[in-house]
């Protein structure tokens, strides 16, 4: 078992690519390796976010139209999209955590999206509405473990002005947001889109 | 022939005259004239969201809503009304609960749960808003009407 690792580390330090990597560098300074890493780091670093943020768009969500024809056609009309004040919320908002980690980490799950994109997973309105459910399901889990971290990325309690709210809302918000008994998700589904059969939600007949 | 034309004649013009008049003192409800011409749309009418309970005109009167429903599903799939207003909601919600004969089918019987027949909320129940009517509500209300029956020596005085 050892001899066998020596062996391939034997194996590995003689091919002649991993020996050049190895040696130290025979005609490029010191200077250009460093600096010249360093900038190239800040190159790749730029045109990586730069990506990153490219696929963080609407326009890169809508340019599938399982997303241009079912959920975004729903948003349209909701006070997500059209207000009184031209407010928008795009769909990375609420959907992808603005903090880098966790949107790295969704940006990984969400590779699992092009698989069904390219297999037509939901490529047409009928398998899209059979599986509504399970995706809104899905949503609902992420915002309720989160405690809807992308809804207060822009309606923060500290900054909710009760007595601006209507006396329902008010209480409302005063009894379970402010008690911590529920997060914004516990009551406000379907909100930006149409929901899914309710039966058995819990708060739903 | 000759007779039955005239007879049509004698027969539809008065009404098509009484049409013309009655149409006069009433608001035009069908749009511009003609009816090919655009016109811009009047404004949306702000809706009364104040949360206050509306007193009804008549006792079967459905309640109307005093607060926005914009965005409330009422569809096959969810019906939002519900998540407040039904029984078991009502506590967490304090709203009313939908009256007791929406449990029941037309027969009476008591139903497990909302009947299906009273499901789409807004076929009888709607917000209001602050726009002023088109034509002049003479409405009088019940208690009103029969004063002058219960309290005949006031009507005298």
């Amino acid at each position: 078992m050892a001899a066998g690792i020596s062996r391939a580390w034997g194996w590995f330090r003689a091919n002649r690519w991993v020996k050049t990597a190895l040696s130290p560098p025979g005609y490029l300074s010191l200077a250009f390796l460093t600096l010249g890493g360093f900038v190239a780091g800040v190159i790749f670093w730029g045109a990586f976010n730069t990506a990153l943020e490219a696929t963080n768009t609407e326009q890169f969500c809508t340019s599938c139209h399982e997303m241009e024809a079912n959920v975004f056609e729903e948003l349209k009309g909701t006070i997500h999209f059209t207000n009184r004040s031209g407010v928008r919320a795009t769909c990375p908002d609420c959907h992808v955590p603005h903090e880098w980690t966790n949107k790295i980490a969704r940006k990984m799950q969400a590779s699992k999206e092009v698989w069904g994109h390219i297999f037509g997973s939901i490529d047409t309105r009928e398998k899209f509405l059979a599986l509504r459910k399970h995706l809104a399901e899905r949503e609902w889990a992420r915002m309720k473990a989160n405690d809807s971290l992308e809804c207060r990325n822009c309606h923060s309690d500290e900054s909710m002005d009760l007595t601006k709210q209507n006396p329902r809302a008010a209480s409302a918000h005063e009894r379970f947001l402010f008690t911590g008994q529920r997060t914004c998700i516990d009551c406000h589904k379907g909100i930006a889109h149409r929901l899914p059969d309710m039966s058995g939600v819990p708060g739903w007949e | 022939m000759k007779h039955g034309a005239f007879a049509f004649l004698l027969s539809v013009v008065p009404c098509l005259t009484a049409g013309v008049l009655f149409a006069q003192d009433a608001p035009r409800l069908r749009g511009p004239e003609p009816f090919t011409k655009e016109v811009p749309a009047p404004p949306m009418q702000r809706q009364v969201t104040d949360d206050v309970r509306v007193m009804r005109n008549y006792p079967d009167q459905p309640p109307v809503i005093p607060h926005s429903i914009e965005g409330y599903a009422v569809d096959l799939n969810a019906n939002k009304c519900m998540s407040c207003h039904a029984r078991k909601f009502t506590e967490q919600s304090q709203a009313p609960m939908i009256s007791v004969t929406h449990y029941q089918d037309r027969a009476g019987n008591t139903l497990g749960g909302l009947a299906p027949r009273r499901y789409v909320c807004v076929s009888c129940h709607v917000p209001q808003t602050t726009a002023t009517p088109l034509v002049e509500n003479r409405f009088t209300d019940m208690d009103a009407l029969t004063e002058p029956e219960r309290q005949p020596e006031r009507r005298r005085r």
